[in-house]
């Protein structure tokens, strides 16, 4: 996968499972965290971060308040909502699926007995 | 659910624009801020932290243009920009504004209000059950097409018909009731048992008419209109079961009709009552006066049923050869027989206000086109910045719905105004036999034709501008000053409108002269009287004081003398029926001394008074009219038109011969003492049947009219004449008071023609206008884009009327144009409404030429000033001016 190219169901379900894990967090936060998982092969243009951000909470999985950082700035700090929980399980379900299904077709291939 | 939440945020993110800006604007700064910071401390100078941050974002102006696309609908946002932008436009072009929202204005409007009455009389079902499968049923003679039953004859057809489920009768009658102020004559109708079973409409208080109730052991009962229900009876559901008096007979009210019920032909029929078959006239197989509506069968056609009943009027007509000869059948949709009409005129007023509202949208088209030639430069400027082709036609369609919008709902709101002042110059009489306009109104019909008008003309001022568009060149229309190919372009399309606005207008011009014309012939046919000073009444006096011959008689001569004191009378006559009434209450004759073979001589008949030609100034050709002494004790004589005298007596002295019934009953025999000139009995457009008045004296009656000659303006006499009537007995009803000219011009044939006239020559004059604002907006463009060219011609040393005729003879072929392709439409129109002139040919010369003279000198009137600009054009300034 190019470096550039997530496309937003990616992103969207990457970002529910960093609030997942790291509860809280804001906007700066989650990019870093995303790059870092991703042992940096993945580098996002931050920007595009914002709209996706703001389709999750206008879906209703995740809700916004502002908040102090660790650094002591004013950061809008975005939290995973009930639903939002539930929304991951089920897309991280469906994505293991989806990957395990392609991951088969790469397998080696069996003894043909 | 997750998405219609989703769009549910961003339409109202439309709204909360500030807000949101600077959340995201303090959201993105603290992003920078933590970025920065990371990196300060992983060792970069401040700057070269806040550069990596800034492009690591991709741009601060990105984000929030991508975050604005998510936040709210772009789409809906862009539109927006664009509404506000076209409404600066136009605020800053009030006067294109104002014409162009006007003149839809005036189109939409005037269309929806004709549209509305079309609707209420041609379009929305009349209020009966299925009201497609009822037919009007009637007997028909080769003189009347549509004659009347007689009773025996429709029990007949009742028995005989294989095609109807039903079939049932009514008549229009009057009833005399009592009320706190005296007396009142009250419409109604007699109508058969299963009438309104027949019609599928059940009473909404009550009952209906039990099968046989009609018969005559019967009891009498009443059904009411709801009007009459409302008005005599306060609404009282208690009313039910209670007495009425109707000519002085009991009856039992047993039910109340539906609000919604009406029944044209029975105008304002309050009062249903059954037939009752049982006086001289309802046994005889001779006396019509019944009309039949009948549901047809499932399956069978209108042709079937008329074959059917023609079927039986033959079989009739063989079985009862005096009564029935020649008594045919016909058959007519019931919606035809009560719209019929109406229906041309409402066509033809619908055809005149659609060419109105072309000549209006073609007017706003071309002053788009303009406004676009002189726009040039913004498109360009736009353009060359990349506003894409789609956005700029989106501009022009949201200019067009904005135009469109606001002038079709001032026109929505003018038309309901429209609506009430056109119904409101019907003539009373009228609106009383058109029941199905009382409804009129704005209905989900309306707006949608209303709807569809702003639909077509939103689409075709969206298409005139955008059409403009495909030739735009960027750098030219860039260029200041420069006037490229396009306005040639527009020189071109907006003379072809101008054309089709002047042949509009010419055919409008031609259909409201021939009507005029039509409606002078009409007012210029001689009544066979004098119609000026003329008071006309209808007398009813109660049958029970009245009723026998010597009484009736008694008090015919008191009424003539009672008036004749009345101070500015000078001379009073009764008659059975006044003229200009109809053709009809007719009578089969056969001449004394001539051979007889069956036919029925059908003739008008019509009881007068002594003084009765006198008192009309009908001219009296030969021998003398009747003595007031001769009365029923002396031998029967008559007065006959000139008609009955040509036709029957060709070259021969009519006077002294003697004609009676069909089989000459010696009490029938009368003879002709006098020849009068033909009096209209009739509508004036309509033919004249031969007729003979006999001396009232000798069949005295208790209800007559009263014709009054005054003095005077006879208007203010009315009430002076129709008390001392009222002195003699204050149980005489005075019905109908009213003056011989207003009978004429509210008489339907004179009423319908001159309302079209006026408003299809209000149509025609509006068209005019509107086309020679159009010619001079062409011109006067033309010569704005000449003035150069007109410069270097008069700097050459052409004259002034050079450049005169230059420009006039511009104008004079597009007026020229119009005018010969509007006068071929023209004649082809008129041919469609034939049925409305009269007397008139559809290619009257003398209206064609006046009408082209008229088109033809406001075009020069129109063209004259931009001609008279270009000839003072100063060379100097016009080639110094670029």
């Amino acid at each position: 996968m190019s470096k550039s190219e997530i496309w937003q169901g990616t992103l969207a379900l990457m970002t529910l499972k960093t609030l997942d894990t790291l509860g809280p967090l804001h906007g700066y936060g989650i990019a870093r965290r995303i790059e870092q998982t991703s042992g940096d092969r993945l580098s996002l243009n931050y920007g595009t971060l914002y709209p996706a951000l703001l389709k999750l909470e206008q879906e209703g999985w995740i809700a916004s308040e502002w908040g102090v950082s660790e650094n002591n700035r004013k950061a809008k700090y975005y939290k995973l909502t009930r639903a939002g929980r539930k929304q991951l399980e089920r897309e991280a379900k469906e994505w293991n699926q989806t990957t395990a299904i392609v991951a088969r077709f790469f397998e080696p291939v069996e003894d043909q007995s | 659910m997750r998405q219609l939440r989703a769009w549910l945020l961003r339409f109202k993110g439309l709204f909360l624009k500030n807000a949101r800006e600077r959340e995201l604007a303090d959201e993105l700064e603290s992003h920078l801020q933590m970025h920065i910071d990371d990196n300060v401390r992983a060792g970069m100078s401040p700057a070269e932290a806040r550069r990596v941050a800034t492009m690591k974002l991709g741009g601060v102006d990105q984000t929030k243009e991508a975050y604005r696309d998510r936040a709210t609908i772009p789409f809906i946002e862009s539109v927006v920009q664009d509404l506000r932008f076209t409404l600066r436009q136009l605020r800053k072009n009030p006067a294109f504004t104002v014409t162009a929202t006007a003149m839809v204005a005036l189109g939409i409007g005037a269309s929806v209000a004709i549209f509305a009455f079309v609707d209420a009389a041609l379009i929305k079902p009349l209020p009966y059950q299925n009201p497609s499968r009822l037919l009007f049923v009637t007997e028909t003679t080769p003189e009347i097409p549509r004659a009347n039953f007689s009773y025996p004859d429709y029990l007949d057809w009742k028995k005989l018909n294989r095609v109807f489920d039903s079939l049932d009768i009514y008549t229009q009658r009057g009833y005399v009731v009592g009320t706190s102020a005296g007396t009142e004559i009250v419409y109604g109708a007699r109508v058969s048992d299963g009438f309104f079973r027949t019609l599928g409409v059940s009473p909404f208080l009550g009952r209906d008419f039990y099968p046989g109730e009609d018969l005559p052991e019967a009891s009498r009962t009443v059904i009411l209109s709801y009007a009459a229900w409302q008005k005599r009876f306060g609404g009282k559901k208690e009313i039910i079961g209670q007495p009425l008096i109707l000519n002085e007979i009991p009856h039992t009210i047993i039910g109340v009709l539906p609000e919604n019920f009406h029944f044209a032909p029975v105008e304002d029929g309050e009062f249903w009552t059954t037939i009752h078959a049982a006086g001289d006239c309802d046994l005889r197989r001779s006396c019509h006066y019944l009309s039949g509506v009948a549901r047809l069968k499932d399956g069978v056609s209108v042709e079937a049923a008329l074959a059917d009943v023609t079927r039986i009027a033959k079989d009739l007509e063989a079985q009862y050869p005096d009564s029935n000869r020649n008594q045919g059948a016909t058959v007519a949709p019931l919606s035809e027989v009560i719209v019929g009409d109406v229906k041309p005129i409402l066509l033809l007023l619908l055809g005149g206000v659609a060419l109105l509202l072309l000549i209006a949208c073609i007017n706003v088209a071309s002053l788009l086109l303009v406004r676009s030639e002189t726009r040039r430069r913004e498109l360009a400027v736009r353009r060359a910045l990349g506003a894409t082709r789609m956005r700029m036609i989106r501009q022009f369609v949201i200019e067009a719905l904005v135009i469109v919008m606001v002038g079709s709902t001032a026109g929505l709101i003018g038309s309901h105004w429209a609506m009430q002042i056109l119904k409101g110059l019907i003539p009373t009489d009228m609106i009383a036999g058109m029941p199905y306009l009382n409804e009129l109104g704005l209905n989900s019909r309306i707006l949608m034709f209303a709807g569809g008008l702003a639909a077509l003309a939103t689409a075709l001022f969206s298409i005139t501008p955008a059409f403009r568009l495909s030739n735009l060149d960027v750098r030219e229309g860039m260029a200041e000053g420069s006037k490229g190919s396009g306005n040639k372009v527009w020189t071109r399309i907006g003379s072809k409108l101008v054309v089709l606005e002047l042949t509009t207008a010419m055919v409008l011009l031609v259909g409201a002269g021939l009507l005029g014309k039509s409606f002078y012939r009409l007012l210029q046919v001689s009544a066979g009287f004098e119609t000026k000073n003329l008071i006309t009444m209808r007398v009813r006096a109660p049958v029970s004081a009245y009723g026998e011959d010597p009484q009736a008689l008694a008090l015919q001569r008191k009424v003539m003398d009672e008036v004749k004191s009345v101070p500015g009378v000078t001379s009073v006559a009764l008659a059975s029926t006044l003229p200009l009434s109809f053709n009809g209450n007719t009578d089969w004759i056969r001449f004394v001394g001539r051979a007889y073979n069956g036919e029925h001589n059908e003739v008008n008949v019509r009881g007068v008074s002594s003084d009765y030609f006198a008192t009309l100034q009908a001219n009296l050709l030969r021998g003398r009219t009747f003595a007031d002494s001769e009365d029923i004790s002396k031998p029967k004589v008559v007065v006959i038109n000139q008609t009955l005298a040509k036709k029957y007596f060709p070259g021969e002295d009519p006077i002294g011969q003697r004609f009676g019934d069909l089989d000459l009953n010696a009490k029938s025999i009368k003879e002709i003492i006098g020849v009068v000139d033909d009096i209209r009995e009739g509508p004036l457009d309509s033919e004249i049947w031969p007729a003979y008045y006999y001396p009232i004296n000798q069949h005295p009656d208790f209800v007559y009219s009263v014709v009054v000659r005054t003095s005077q303006a006879e208007q203010s006499l009315i009430p002076t004449v129709a008390d001392a009537i009222r002195r003699i007995d204050s149980r005489i009803n005075i019905s109908s008071q009213t003056t011989m000219t207003k009978r004429v011009n509210d008489a339907p044939t004179v009423y319908l023609r001159r309302s079209s006239t006026w408003l299809v020559g209000g149509f025609a004059t509006m068209a005019l206008l509107l086309g020679v604002v159009g010619l001079y907006g062409v011109i006067a463009y033309s010569v704005s884009q000449r003035t150069r060219e007109i410069g270097v011609r008069v700097a050459l040393g052409a004259q002034r009327s050079s450049v005169y005729r230059l420009i006039l003879k511009e104008a004079g072929m597009l007026a020229l144009a119009g005018i010969m392709i509007g006068t071929g439409c023209a004649i082809l129109a008129a041919s469609l409404m034939r049925k409305l002139l009269f007397s008139t040919p559809p290619w009257d010369v003398t209206t064609l030429i006046c009408v082209a003279a008229v088109l033809g000198a406001s075009a020069l009137l129109a063209s004259f000033l931009p001609a008279r600009r270009a000839a003072s054009v100063d060379p100097i300034s016009a080639l110094r001016a670029e």
